[in-house]
């Protein structure tokens, strides 16, 4: 269990004069899986984009707290971790370099007790000195995986998680995000059912798809 | 300059000795516009005062085929999010302008260099202000290309954005420059140029201090 919590109040996102939702709200705290659900272009993509500080809401904010410390958006990276088929990783550089650069960047030791356990249990730990661009698509979305658990985040973020993934590599992903679901809390945007069969609380973004003058209350359905 | 930006520098070092995304560009850019210079004038003698401005044409031109790789690069590749990830804008920033200050000094010095061998008049005469100008200019020159590379770096049509975007940010610098350079080759005495140096370190603070403030605004969408 952490003291970690995250509250999205009256979130609002317009691009241009194109509604993607309005009005969300929700909590999630200590840990567990929670479930962004939807339709193609229903913004789940965008809904974690906001939760991680990748881009604002036109309307409405999103408080992290540690405790009962609101985390600074400067600070933010280094509690959460994110997954998300858009996210590209070095070509340029091995595994191994990449995790290394990353946490410099992040100002963190890097562990390679942590880091060696994830590339064995993603069995990356054989290619982990071959360069980025010789992995498979596969191979690439599970060392995302591990970029996003390298430095133990509190909050972990994970955008149609299973994408590019055959069947033993989504059992090995569910296995590992329901163990890191007992100590942080982790989100799934995802549209495929057996992604968000292990979710405890969905939240269903067709729900938030009207503009209204009332406020409607952001509610997370079992 | 924190750890973290440093750590970010060297990234992207590592990364520039990979794939020589900018270093290619900047050798080829700065031997095509010497040589094309050197060919026009032929052996007519140039002034100073043309000498100097030709010496920070080829540099501002230079700059602009190189400097902006620092984001494009990034945004071309798809690993923007990545830093988003990982690094706090003000880190962000710090070590882009850390790399292309190195780099910006490095191709300045092969510019001043190659100037040196190739033209008559670029004979400098007070050494100590050449100096001083070079570090000064090179200061603002990557301090301006970064802000405007990050600027620019989500627009479509970055290649022409680059340079129109820079032309009215950077000309203040590159007149005072050009006129510090010339009075260097001229043999003006440093005393007599103090207004115009405090003019380019107003502008490197202004553009420095600006460039920290706007970041924030310019990298989150």
């Amino acid at each position: 269990m952490s003291n970690y919590s995250v509250e999205a109040i009256s979130l609002i996102k317009v691009f241009g004069r194109r509604l993607i939702f309005n009005n969300i709200n929700f909590t999630f705290e200590s840990n567990g899986i929670f479930g962004i659900a939807g339709s193609n272009g229903s913004g789940k993509s965008t809904l974690v984009k906001i939760i991680a500080g990748i881009i604002s809401p036109s309307s409405g904010k999103i408080i992290h707290k540690c405790g009962n410390e609101e985390i600074l958006p400067e600070k933010l990276h280094n509690h959460i971790g994110f997954v998300s088929p858009y996210l590209v990783l070095y070509d340029e550089f091995t595994a191994w370099e990449n995790l290394v650069y990353f946490s410099e960047i992040r100002g963190i030791q890097l562990n390679k007790d942590r880091v060696n356990y994830l590339l064995e249990k993603f069995l990356l730990i054989n290619r982990k000195d071959d360069l980025v661009k010789t992995y498979s698509s596969g191979m690439k979305q599970r060392l995302k995986f591990i970029f996003a658990l390298a430095h133990s985040p509190e909050l972990l973020i994970l955008d149609e998680p299973t994408s590019n993934l055959d069947s033993e590599g989504k059992e090995k992903v569910y296995t590992i995000l329901k163990k890191e679901a007992e100590t942080s809390i982790v989100i799934i945007a995802s549209n495929e059912e057996t992604d968000l069969e292990i979710c405890a609380l969905k939240l269903e973004l067709e729900q938030y798809k009207k503009m209204s003058n009332s406020r409607i209350r952001g509610e997370i359905v079992k | 300059m924190s750890v973290k930006a440093y750590s970010l520098f060297r990234k992207d070092f590592h990364s520039e000795l990979r794939t020589r995304y900018a270093v290619n560009s900047l050798v080829m850019f700065i031997i095509v516009a010497i040589s094309v210079i050197l060919f026009s004038i032929g052996t007519e003698k140039i002034s100073q005062s043309l000498t100097a401005g030709l010496f920070w044409v080829v540099i501002f031109f230079s700059a602009m085929s190189g400097l902006a790789r620092a984001f494009v690069s990034e945004e071309e590749r798809g690993t923007t999010m990545t830093l988003h990830l990982i690094a706090s804008p003000s880190t962000i920033y710090s070590g882009k302008l850390l790399f292309n200050l190195i780099l910006v000094f490095m191709m300045n010095i092969v510019i001043a260099l190659l100037y040196s061998a190739f033209f008559d008049a670029f004979i400098i005469k007070n050494f100590l202000l050449f100096v001083v100008t070079f570090i000064l200019g090179n200061v603002g020159l990557a301090v301006s290309s970064t802000i405007i590379a990050a600027i620019i770096a989500k627009a479509g049509s970055k290649g022409t954005l680059y340079p129109v975007l820079s032309f009215p940010i950077l000309l203040p610098l590159i007149l005072l420059v050009v006129q510090l350079t010339l009075n260097s080759l001229d043999g003006t005495s440093f005393e007599q140029s103090v207004f115009e140096l405090a003019m380019v370190v107003c502008y490197d603070v202004i553009m420095l201090a600006a460039s920290y403030m706007l970041f924030d605004f310019v990298w989150k969408d």
